[in-house]
């Protein structure tokens, strides 16, 4: 039994809304396409399949794209040492998919970082607070629109936050040029 | 060699007593006396342990017991990176320090927000409380913590003790 095989009979089960796999460098990808269903999926790739460890969940923001959010499911089987990432989208006006805490617990703390960073909301979570940035800051800071410098915030008695200065940076290195200077530029704007 | 010259005091020539001035012993007893608390945040509190150990042994200066109660520490030692997330718990702790305190701020983080700049990072602890001696390095070694202590101490010695003492402080002052 390797990855393959399983991601087919997850596709067998579920048909057309899950893709077919798309593998990348040994590493499966299945796109889910409606993100509603993603706790059957994750359910039958648990229950079936023996994905019984969720490594991580992260999420993507396809700034610009339609649909922003993609979140991403890295599946691994501790008896069959297969892995498998799972992928769904999820529109901006949206910004809401189940959570899969009912499948794996530990999608808990994972969830709410993405809650915290991205602003995407897990309805049924059964504990959806801010996990790294304090509760009450009004930003979700890993978005691409969220400058990196940050933004003045405060909550009296809890935090405050201000742009730091950063001279025109984030200072990008850009392979291939031939001196210091034209790899790295003063500004990476985002027109190059 | 045989040193052959009398530094200080000598009990056979002068006795049992010394003249000074009160601002002198004072500052003596004080800046050979600083209780650090130590604000570990980040990788700088390996090095502020390692400046604890024996190697560099911060006992040396009078500075080894390390206080975790505000309370009963004199300097606080900012080792690490203060994030917005912990900036109101650091200036809470130093605000309840007692009177004289004094800060280190260790690092390039705490200086200055070090290679931090970012939307989570205080761009500097000296942007909610006062800081004495500040130290560079990414972490600083041990030897740079102990000549930023030593630092310290020339400062302490050089207060207007009895010139402040006389004037209401900050706790006073605001009341």
């Amino acid at each position: 039994m390797n990855a393959n095989d399983l991601a087919n009979k997850l596709r067998e089960k579920f048909g057309e809304p899950v893709s077919a796999p798309a593998e990348f460098r040994g590493e499966l990808t299945l796109n889910v396409a409606d993100a509603e269903r993603i706790v059957e999926v994750c359910e039958f790739a648990k229950k079936e399949l023996g994905f019984d460890y969720l490594v991580d969940v992260s999420s993507v923001d396809n700034y610009g794209d339609d649909p922003r959010w993609t979140i991403v499911y890295e599946l691994y089987g501790l008896a069959h040492r297969c892995y498998l990432r799972l992928k769904t989208n999820v529109s901006e006006e949206k910004s809401e998919l189940p959570t899969v805490t009912g499948v794996w617990r530990t999608a808990d703390w994972h969830e709410r970082e993405i809650y915290d960073m991205m602003g995407v909301r897990f309805r049924g979570h059964p504990d959806l607070r801010r996990i790294i940035m304090w509760e009450g800051y009004p930003y979700f800071p890993l978005r691409k629109d969220f400058p990196l410098a940050g933004k003045p915030s405060e909550m009296p008695d809890v935090a405050f936050s201000k742009p730091a200065p950063i001279e025109g940076g984030p200072f990008v290195t850009a392979p291939g040029g031939k001196d210091a200077i034209e790899r790295e530029p003063r500004v990476k704007t985002s027109g190059d | 060699m045989k040193n052959t010259q009398e530094f200080g005091y000598d009990s056979r020539i002068e006795g049992d007593v010394i003249h000074t001035s009160v601002d002198a012993a004072i500052n003596w007893f004080r800046k050979n006396s600083i209780w650090p608390m130590p604000m570990g945040l980040a990788c700088c509190a390996i090095e502020l342990m390692a400046t604890g150990a024996s190697r560099f042994d911060i006992s040396r200066f009078g500075m080894e017991v390390m206080r975790f109660s505000p309370r009963q520490s004199d300097c606080m030692i900012v080792a690490g990176t203060v994030t917005y997330k912990m900036a109101m718990a650091v200036k809470r702790i130093y605000d309840q320090m007692a009177e004289p305190k004094w800060v280190i701020a260790m690092g390039a983080c705490a200086s200055t927000g070090g290679m931090y700049r970012s939307y989570a990072v205080l761009q500097g602890v000296d942007n909610i409380i006062p800081v004495d001696v500040y130290v560079a390095g990414c972490p600083p070694r041990p030897e740079a913590l102990l000549d930023a202590l030593m630092k310290l101490q020339n400062k302490v010695q050089r207060e207007p003790l009895l010139a402040t003492l006389k004037k209401p402080g900050p706790a006073l002052a605001k009341a």
